[in-house]
């Protein structure tokens, strides 16, 4: 039964929790079935509300409990903080999701827990969660659940089955930085659940193939999340792990969560007045390039790049890199080379190898596609932007890069990046 | 100039397409009744609907596109915009020339269509992520909405399939009309004889305090301190909240009120 007490619990859980990014319900479709409650779209997954500090809210992200054994010095809820501490019961957590999702607040729920006792215990207790919210309440919503660093296999493989989605969070790429910041942890800790997770899915798709109904297992895949700017990682080194995490075939997404600045008594940490949002941004962008747009990881940073251009997105940089591989013909490149080109995006892309199939497409057309010519103009040719004719192309070749990226770099971009290093400056000092 | 009236309907646009074919002419526009006229036209000829008519051009327009260019044209029509009219005219009538020309963007008809249709289907989007039930005594949940387009019947088959156990109303007051689903049979459309005496608040989704649940006050609240719990300070980004969050939505959504 919920009282008014529960709104207190829900406060002090949800300001916990509230650092997790991960927020997206989608990556399976489910369709509702007669005498359960609720279904997933997949697709791009619905958001149902917009918070004030814009990010999206789709899950009921909360955790059972914020009491954990561990003090990460990156984590609000270590040990050694002082901070209102609640725990909700099986049942208050239940019927909170349940009433929230019958009034369309949210898509279903994302499950973590602090750690108490021991990994085991606290797994135990999430996964007894998802059991009654599949089997007692008939929930078919989304559950994304958080695996517990250091849990047992059997745990994680009964939790799989009715979870969608399932995370472990690696925080910090390099081993060296993690026990520095959390002594208890390790990669192994964390690679481990994910390896469990892993062969649940193969084992699951194998199954699948013989009986067609056998139950689905994680069928929304891992996610995992990187802490920006706690530590001294690269974003090199930020991107190889996403790339290689992207690799394997369970893992869905990678998030990366500015440092906001919780601990700022822990000098092993920075002191940050603000979250590096900008540098966020690009290695989110830099992560588009990965999963939508063909890119490799060195082809975005490298030895001489190892940080992203913090002024200009990592597919501009890297356009201006490469002049070599300007001008693309927009009438004849093929959907890979399109996606190359700075200011076309996936969408103006298969619009462009649609159309052109009736006529050859102008730079008019591609204004009213949608197509940012402000900045694609000089990476293209099209029907009238040909040296046939009179006027003189100017490109990125006849421009030399050093030259258009003044050009290119907008003055709110370059004073939002300014302020960003300035932070670091300071920090340093 | 030849300039085509016709009633405001789907059907009168499919009947004007018949004519403008029978009469082997295109006119130069073709505008909906009580539109404004251009000063001077050579010939005005109105079209009288026509049912059978109209089936016969949609028959045949199914048999040129594909079903997804059909959906995008339906979906455009829901737009409920005078923009549309015009542009979907001559989309036809292209069709029945040239062929299947649905994926040609570069034409203006067909990227005019299919731009109208894309900004329903955000709206109908925007309805699946912001609708918000409040639970009356008798256990039906109650929505209000009041959309830009008519896109209810784009988001019903999505309601029914995942409240499938609940009774629910969701009612469009600036349309005046709404879909119920009493928990078993599919959803109905419904229309209130007197729309003055509805248990429920136009203006801002409410419904009256006597026919409230027991427990819907303590949810609501709950799920405002949730939102106000998940906000991070250190990332304030009101302008990104009313991007994704338009405030013409607002004044139904629980959180915001």
């Amino acid at each position: 039964m919920l009282t008014e007490k529960t709104l207190e619990k829900l406060r002090i859980l949800t300001e916990s929790a509230k650092y997790d990014v991960s927020c997206s319900s989608s990556g399976t479709v489910r369709k509702g079935q007669q005498g359960m409650v609720g279904n997933t779209v997949g697709g791009v997954g619905i958001c149902h509300s917009f918070a004030d500090d814009g990010r999206c809210i789709s899950l009921l992200k909360i955790m059972l409990t914020n009491y954990c054994m561990y003090d990460c010095a990156y984590c609000i809820n270590r040990r050694s903080n002082d901070i209102r501490r609640a725990t909700l019961s099986v049942s208050e957590l239940e019927e909170i999701t349940m009433e929230f999702y019958r009034r369309n607040y949210i898509e279903g729920l994302f499950l973590s827990s602090g750690v108490v006792r021991n990994p085991d215990y606290t797994m135990e207790r999430l996964t007894a969660i998802v059991r009654d919210l599949r089997t007692k309440h008939r929930f078919n919503g989304y559950i994304h659940l958080k695996s517990i660093p250091g849990a047992s296999q059997e745990l994680l493989s009964e939790a799989g089955r009715y979870a969608d989605r399932m995370s472990v969070n690696i925080e910090i790429p390099k081993e060296e930085s993690l026990k520095k910041l959390a002594p208890e942890k390790d990669h192994k800790s964390v690679f481990l659940p994910m390896k469990f997770i892993q062969q649940g899915v193969l084992e699951n798709k194998e199954d699948r193939k013989k009986y067609r109904y056998a139950p689905r297992f994680v069928p929304a895949g891992q996610s995992t999340q990187m802490i920006v700017g706690a530590t001294s990682e690269s974003d090199r080194d930020i991107l190889s792990m996403s790339s290689m995490l992207y690799a394997q075939p369970s893992l869905r997404r990678v998030y990366y969560s500015g440092y906001v600045s919780v601990n700022t008594y822990d000098s092993r940490l920075p002191v940050l007045k603000q979250p590096p949002l900008v540098r966020e941004n690009r290695l989110y962008q830099a992560d588009w390039l990965l999963r939508f747009y063909h890119f490799k990881v060195d082809e975005i940073v490298d030895d001489q790049h190892a940080n992203l251009d913090l002024e200009i997105d990592p597919k501009l940089a890297w356009a201006l890199r490469h002049p070599e591989a300007f001008p693309v013909d927009i009438n004849t490149a093929d959907y890979e080379q399109l996606l190359r080109v700075p200011g076309l995006g996936t969408k103006s892309a298969w619009l462009i190898v649609n159309s052109r199939r009736f006529n050859r497409l102008t730079s008019y057309d591609l204004k009213k596609m949608g197509v940012v010519m402000k900045k694609a103009k000089y990476f293209i040719t099209c029907k009238e932007l040909t040296t046939a004719f009179a006027q003189p192309i100017v490109g990125i070749n006849e421009l030399s890069p050093e030259r258009l990226r003044p050009l290119l770099v907008s003055k709110t971009e370059q004073k939002r990046a300014a302020e960003e290093q300035q932070l670091k400056i300071d920090l340093t000092e | 100039m030849i300039i085509y009236t016709f009633d405001g309907t789907m059907d009168g646009l499919l009947t004007a397409v018949f004519y403008a074919f029978s009469f082997k002419e295109q006119p130069e526009a073709l505008l909906a009744e009580g539109d404004e006229m251009p000063l001077f036209c050579e010939r005005v000829y109105r079209v009288a609907t026509d049912e059978e008519k109209a089936r016969r051009v949609w028959a045949g327009l199914e048999k040129k596109l594909s079903r997804e260019a059909m959906r995008l044209i339906s979906v455009s029509w829901l737009s409920e915009l005078r923009e549309v009219n015009a542009p979907l005219f001559r989309y036809i009538c292209k069709v029945f020339r040239l062929g299947d020309i649905s994926r040609n963007f570069a034409d203006n008809d067909v990227l005019a269509v299919t731009n109208i249709a894309r900004k329903v289907l955000h709206e109908q989007l925007r309805m699946k992520q912001f609708i918000r039930f409040q639970k009356a005594n008798d256990g039906t949940y109650l929505a209000v909405v009041s959309p830009d387009h008519n896109v209810l019947p784009l988001i019903i088959d999505h309601f029914q399939d995942r409240f499938n156990d609940q009774p629910w109303l969701i009612y469009d007051a600036k349309r005046h009309y709404g879909y119920h689903y009493d928990g078993a049979s599919d959803a109905v459309r419904i229309t209130f004889e007197d729309e003055a005496s509805v248990p429920f608040c136009l203006a801002d989704g409410k419904l009256n305090d006597d026919v409230l649940s027991s427990d819907d006050r303590l949810m609501q609240d709950l799920w405002r301190t949730y939102f106000k719990a998940i906000c991070i300070r250190e990332r304030m980004n009101p302008r990104k909240q009313l991007n994704d969050m338009p405030r013409r939505y607002w004044k139904y959504m629980t959180e915001k009120q």
